[in-house]
């Protein structure tokens, strides 16, 4: 017993270290690498919380996409040098002030919880049976909360749109400034060529076992996402101009197909996203399996940014 | 105190952490890093008041997990937002930096014109 | 002979985090970025390696001991190609550190 304590104590203490290094750093390339070892690290303390599901959406978008996203930023933005001066000692005197009585009152809440939990997970496990289900998360993100779920792909797909409204009016409709690396026959096209399959099957596993077991659409979309941005950065495929059809159609397809059924639940059941008693299980593989598609389509496309020239 | 409660005063003290980067670091894109691992504290509490919740054999309440994922999915979308707008902000200002200071009359926007 | 699975599942995963922590050590102490990436190999290669035989015995059927050796493969081919790829850049790019 006290050699899980032990160890969660050691792990709380480095997670600790890696973001204080990540924050105080001299350099941003530190700072960058610091940040993507404690996502990685941060998805072992899920798996301590028994979050499973948490920590493999941790380990893929936290970690994994999130840490691509800042590296490309931090590469194009190496060349400039900051011209504001750091806060003076006085403002950062108070700021640390500040966050130190903010990180106690958190603290004192953390103290204060209450000793018996209120809890939700007897009534969710008790109706996931009818609903086909064996994975809890799955049942709160597509039956329980089916709204959030679908308005969180919306925000997605908003925040994609404002990512491409941030091209230049001569580049709108052009093909994304991702980075691409153009040797042929190097070690980044065997990678391209040996990876995707495999990566293309662990994610279609993960989107299909996320119905019993930790997973899901959310982890599944972003590998695939990643075996896009892999082949698209060995050059094996261009980037898409983002006004292809087959592009917005994918992106597209996810959202509307959840709506769909939605919008059906009024008619064969309740409400808005409520399922017929017998077929909920298949209606929500499918809706899963199109917002997979949409997720790695959109996650790809955010990595990939703005568009920034025009397709000759 | 078990580890439950470890963990969500390491989640408090991440919150802390990340806001000080955020309030002081006058770098674009570190302000950014800092948003998230403020919002990764954040996400800590969440998951320490889930496995709290644990009952009926499942080994913590599934629905602070699902909102947490669902936080996860929208904090990337902001920081890839916010990533694009930073290197927009560059290709028209040159600076990298945000300054606490308000900006002086005579600031870049004003001399380009 | 379940305590002899035990001891031998005890003793691999020891030597691989040996390994791990010789190349840790060698990442922070090595001179320059191609004898760190040397360092690092032995990480990939032997201690995940030692971890993976050693965790063998307590999988889950046939299934469970392929995932995890999939798991090392994959570990192996993503660290080769990487080291390659960064040893390129610090050639071209003429800075050692």
């Amino acid at each position: 017993m006290t050699y899980d304590v032990l160890f969660d104590l050691g792990l709380a203490g480095v997670l600790i270290a890696i973001a204080a290094g990540a924050i105080f750093a001299r350099g941003s390339f530190v700072s960058l690498v610091l940040f993507m070892v404690y996502g990685l690290l941060l998805a072992i303390v899920w798996v301590r919380l028994s979050a499973v599901d948490v920590a493999l959406t941790e380990t893929a978008i936290g970690g994994g996409v999130t840490g691509m996203l800042l590296l490309g930023a931090a590469s194009r933005l190496r060349a400039t040098k900051g011209s504001a001066a750091k806060a003076g000692f006085p403002a950062r005197l108070a700021a640390g002030a500040l966050c130190i009585l903010v990180s106690i009152a958190l603290g004192i809440v953390v103290y204060a919880l209450p000793e018996v939990p209120p809890t939700l997970a007897p009534i969710a496990k008790e109706n996931l049976a009818s609903s086909g289900l064996g994975n809890p998360v799955a049942g709160v993100l597509f039956v329980y909360r089916a709204l959030d779920t679908l308005l969180e792909k919306v925000v997605l797909l908003l925040a994609l749109v404002g990512v491409w409204s941030l091209a230049q009016d001569q580049a709108w409709g052009g093909m994304p400034g991702l980075r691409v690396y153009a040797k042929p026959n190097s070690i980044l096209v065997f990678l391209a060529q040996v990876l995707p399959p495999v990566g293309i099957t662990v994610g279609i596993y993960m989107f299909w076992a996320g119905a019993n077991r930790p997973g899901g659409a959310f982890q599944g979309g972003t590998v695939l996402a990643a075996m896009w941005l892999l082949v698209m950065m060995a050059r094996l495929r261009e980037v898409p101009a983002i006004d292809t059809l087959w592009v917005r159609q994918l992106l597209v397809v996810g959202p509307a197909i959840f709506l769909l059924i939605g919008l059906l639940g009024f008619v064969f059941a309740d409400s808005f996203l409520a399922y017929p008693p017998d077929h909920a299980k298949p209606l929500i593989v499918i809706a899963e399996a199109a917002l997979t598609l949409s997720i790695g389509v959109t996650l790809a496309l955010l990595v990939a940014g703005p568009p920034e020239r025009l397709r000759q | 105190m078990n580890s439950a409660t470890m963990f969500g005063y390491c989640g408090a003290m991440l919150v802390g952490l990340g806001l000080f980067g955020l309030v002081t670091n006058p770098e674009i894109l570190r302000k950014i890093l800092a948003f998230n691992v403020l919002g990764s504290g954040v996400f800590l509490l969440f998951g320490v008041i889930a496995r709290r919740g644990a009952a009926a054999g499942l080994g913590a309440d599934p629905v602070p997990q699902a909102l947490v994922i669902t936080g996860i999915v929208v904090a990337f979308s902001a920081t890839a937002m916010a990533v694009a707008l930073l290197v927009r902000f560059n290709k028209e200002t040159g600076e990298i930096t945000m300054s606490s200071d308000a900006p002086s009359d005579s600031g870049r926007p004003e001399e380009r014109r | 002979m379940k305590f002899a699975i035990d001891i031998v599942t005890v003793v691999m995963v020891s030597s691989g985090v040996v390994f791990f922590m010789a190349g840790t050590v060698g990442l922070l102490r090595f001179p320059d970025t191609l004898t760190r990436l040397h360092a690092l190999t032995k990480v990939d290669n032997l201690g995940l390696g030692l971890i993976v035989f050693g965790l063998l015995p307590q999988a889950q059927g046939l299934l469970g001991a392929l995932k995890l050796l999939s798991i090392w493969v994959l570990v192996q081919l993503s660290g080769a190609i990487v080291s390659q790829l960064i040893a390129q850049a610090t050639q071209r790019s003429g800075r050692q550190t």
